[in-house]
């Protein structure tokens, strides 16, 4: 059984009249932590959305565990392994955090990740557990998607735009909750952030895409902050910017 | 007068049950099925025929009928109303429009215009009545229809809140592309959903026929009817349904009391004035203004303040 | 084909059906009297529902109303053929009247309304006194008038009724306010935030699309002389107008045509069915709208154009792969 948990191999994507998503090829290995960033409209949500089967592809493959998995609809990819935290959290407003991840419980993988070992992990949510989810804050709301996402004992986690909205002290919590994922050593992440520095500072690898194709990819320690600056933006030289980017 | 008033109230226990139908396929499924209140019809056709020919007991016919008309849902769903599902509003309004005219017209064809009722079947029951201090009627198969109303909520209301399936159409009804993400299959919950909507017509089709009749064509009222409880009772709740159906059922009543055609009249005008009311709300809200009611409040607040 | 040239055909068609009654048995007359109805019916429909996007299941209240208003006048002293017209009138000023409240609702809503709003005219029509009821009146002062006289009249005022919407109809969706009904078809909030008027338009599409079916409502009385409420404003005018339509080719110029045609024909042949033959309509018109969208004259446009056209095929084959891929 080979290392790589997740891959693509010539994808091909739609968005309206427009090609979202080119001829991507890449993939993600077993515990590995991969950050896609780019500009807006770059094809990042459009990716993930491909990945998680709530997008249709026009052409090419997605492949998980080795498994063709292009033809499977999104609640197929998630009982072999593949979720995603979509674009604005999207709870169940009306229904409780608890039943938010009751309802993913029921339906998703049976595994290690039960309804008190999620609460072990982002213990934020033990004292907001009985809340309606419409009545969270940003953070909090986070954490409530990312543990429904793990209720389904996932493989490889989707994140997409977690930071969205967030303050930069939530964001923090967001991250520290990752870590503790990344410690347990189980579970792959492919997130889309904004935010460079985080995602340099949090990623094993990084890969940048711009008008859906990858500009740059590579090791995050390995990548200098102008190239992944210059593939961005597509700039040959890139004015001389603070080191906030 | 006050009897109009309680079989009126008597009546939204009925219009609560065809109107959770209709609600709960509109809220997973966002189909407003037209051929609601045909299903009704059929359903209770099934029980009069099976009664009629088997000479048992409508109750007993209603048992056999119902799981009938759960799987009848189910097909329903999985051949019709899913594929309606990829485009648009337009299409589900049409195919259950078509669906309607075909049950109408087959009921029609295999029973013929001549509206029929199970009230011979129930024996006693189908005239007994209690007599209220006052010299006030009432009758009892209204008031079991009633009971097997509330009895049936209380059913729906415990399976939403406290079952797998009931968080399932929940979360599926919030937000379908979310709980598909959550490894959600959402041809099986809207199966599920279907099954249910159409029980639900068919036990209230049969209990309109054991207190009136029932006639072919009379599908299209039942439908508005139901149509005009969920309207008023607001759209999303489930007492809000019977409630909307009470008031309802007492507008018709009073407007009987006026005129036979009154009953229909008054429910129609009070379905508009209602939803009139809530565009206007929207409405204000959307100019930035205060509805009425708010309006109110703060009028009354300077008035105490001065 | 050019817009001019479609002008003059359609002018030269109407010029020729008009001299139908001179040569043809009374019969006939008749029956191509109920086809232009139909026709009337269908394509005021298609103009609501394929241009504008509003499933109304309620116009049968139009057509019931022109006949009402129709029957008051005359009893009030107006002649009948002018009475005819005006009662179409009025009714179209009721549409108008409605659209202000029906238009503000959404999709589901606005189709449940409209059978709503059609449900209260009855009832309040059925209510005056004049009508009788369940009962029903006749429009006695066309009795009057000699039958063949009367036919033809009918056939003329019906073929004038249908040129005349033919004509508006065009007219309205080449004009400003037919770009704008594309609009909203595609997206109402971003053509209303470029300042497209949505209700007007709507309101507009809404009002002429009611004409029509006003004008076919007191053209069948024309025909039929008698007016009974329960059948003038009953809902299988709906079920009729949709078969048509859908069955017929929804948003398609040609398409409710086409339907009308096939409507008229499955009547004259299987008509006797009753209740079977409606329930077929319903059927026929559920099964179009989910695998034919398109509706007939598409098909029989693409074998047209594929057995006469050899151009034409690629375009024919692009058309059907662009079909099974949306």
């Amino acid at each position: 059984m080979s290392d790589t948990l997740l891959e693509t191999r010539g994808l091909r994507a739609a968005h309206g009249q427009l090609l979202a998503v080119r001829d991507m090829d890449f993939s993600i290995k077993r515990g590995e932590i991969v950050a896609l960033i780019g500009a807006n409209g770059a094809g990042k949500t459009t990716l993930l959305r491909c990945l998680s089967g709530v997008h249709p592809v026009a052409d090419g493959q997605v492949l998980l565990h080795d498994r063709d998995v292009t033809a499977l609809e999104a609640h197929q990819r998630v009982q072999r392994g593949l979720v995603m935290v979509p674009e604005g959290r999207r709870l169940f407003g009306d229904m409780s955090v608890r039943e938010n991840l009751r309802v993913a419980g029921d339906h998703g993988r049976k595994g290690e990740w039960t309804l008190q070992k999620v609460l072990d992990a982002l213990p934020a949510l033990v004292s907001i557990i009985d809340r309606p989810a419409a009545a969270l804050s940003g953070g909090q709301r986070q954490a409530a998607a990312i543990g429904r996402a793990l209720m389904t004992n996932p493989d490889v986690l989707l994140l997409d735009e977690i930071s969205l909205g967030l303050s930069p002290i939530a964001v923090d919590e967001v991250y520290r909750n990752l870590e503790t994922l990344r410690q347990t050593g189980s579970t792959s992440m492919l997130l889309v952030e904004q935010d460079l520095s985080r995602a340099m500072a949090f990623a094993d690898r990084i890969l940048c895409l711009r008008e859906g194709r990858i500009v740059l990819q590579g090791l995050a320690n390995t990548l200098s902050r102008e190239a992944v600056t210059q593939a961005y933006f597509g700039m040959e030289t890139v004015p001389h910017l603070e080191s906030k980017v | 007068m006050i009897e109009a008033l309680i079989s009126g109230l008597l009546l939204g226990g009925f219009y609560a049950i065809l109107a959770a139908g209709l609600s709960m396929m509109f809220g997973v499924m966002k189909i407003i099925n037209l051929a609601h209140g045909d299903l009704a019809i059929l359903g209770a056709y099934g029980v009069i025929a099976l009664t009629t020919r088997t000479e048992m007991s409508p109750w007993l016919s209603l048992c056999i009928v119902l799981p009938v008309m759960a799987l009848l849902g189910v097909l329903l769903q999985r051949w019709l109303f899913a594929r309606t599902l990829r485009a648009g509003i337009l299409l589900p309004l049409l195919v259950t429009f078509g669906l309607g005219a075909v049950l109408q017209n087959g009921l029609y064809g295999v029973f013929g215009s001549e509206a029929q009722s199970l009230s011979n079947s129930l024996g006693d029951l189908a005239w007994e009545n209690w007599q209220l201090p006052g010299g006030i009627i009432v009758g009892k198969l209204p008031v079991i229809t009633f009971a097997i109303a509330v009895l049936v909520l209380t059913g729906l209301q415990f399976m939403l809140s406290f079952t797998k399936l009931g968080r399932s159409i929940r979360a599926a009804s919030s937000d379908a592309e979310a709980a598909a993400l959550c490894g959600m299959d959402a041809h099986r919950v809207h199966q599920a959903a279907a099954a249910i909507a159409v029980v639900l017509a068919g036990l209230a089709g049969t209990l309109l026929a054991m207190q009136a009749t029932v006639s072919p064509y009379g599908g299209p009222t039942l439908l508005i009817q139901a149509f005009e409880a969920v309207v008023i009772g607001g759209i999303g709740s489930l007492w809000g349904t019977l409630i909307g159906g009470i008031i309802l059922g007492i507008a018709q009543s009073m407007g009987a009391l006026w005129d036979p055609q009154g009953f229909q009249l008054a429910g129609h005008l009070l379905f508009f004035v209602v939803l009139g009311a809530r565009l206007w709300r929207q409405h204000r809200h959307q100019i930035g203004r205060p509805s009425l009611s708010t309006l109110f409040k703060l009028r009354l607040k300077k008035v105490r303040r001065a | 084909m050019t817009y001019g040239k479609q002008i003059f055909l359609t002018a030269a068609a109407v010029v020729l059906l008009a001299f139908v009654p001179v040569f043809a048995e009374a019969s006939v007359v008749d029956k191509i009297t109920t086809l232009f109805i139909y026709m009337l019916l269908a394509t005021t429909w298609n103009l609501m529902a394929g241009y504008a996007g509003l499933v109304s299941v309620g116009q049968q209240a139009f057509f019931g109303l022109g006949g009402y208003f129709a029957l008051r006048l005359v009893d009030g002293g107006f002649s009948a053929y002018p009475a005819l017209l005006a009662g179409a009138v009025g009714a179209a000023f009721m549409a108008w009247v409605a659209s202000f409240y029906l238009l503000r609702l959404k999709e589901g809503e606005f189709a449940i309304g409209t059978w709503v709003f059609a449900e209260v005219i009855r009832i309040f029509v059925m209510l005056d006194p004049l009508i009788q009821g369940e009962t029903g009146t006749s429009l006695i002062a066309l009795n009057a008038v000699d039958p063949e006289l009367r036919r033809s009249i009918a056939y003329w005022f019906t073929l004038a009724s249908l040129a005349g919407m033919a004509l508006a109809m065009s007219v309205m969706l080449h004009s400003h306010v037919g770009m704008a009904a594309r609009a909203i078809g595609d997206d109402d909030e971003a053509a209303a935030s470029l300042g497209v008027r949505v209700l007007r338009t709507r309101q507009a599409i809404f009002v002429l699309a009611s004409l029509g079916a006003a004008l076919a409502g007191v053209a069948w009385l024309g025909s039929a002389i008698t007016y009974l409420p329960r059948s003038n404003f009953g809902v299988q005018w709906s079920v009729v107008m949709l078969f048509m339509v859908l069955v017929g080719g929804l948003r398609s110029g040609p398409g409710p045509y086409v339907g009308a045609f096939i409507l008229f024909a499955l009547q004259e042949f299987i008509g006797h069915l009753g209740a079977w033959y409606l329930g077929g309509l319903g059927a026929a018109a559920a099964f179009c709208a989910l695998f034919l969208p398109q509706g007939l004259w598409s098909v029989m446009h693409s074998i047209w154009t594929k057995t006469f056209h050899r151009k034409s095929s690629r375009r024919f084959i692009t058309a059907l792969t662009k079909r099974t891929t949306s």
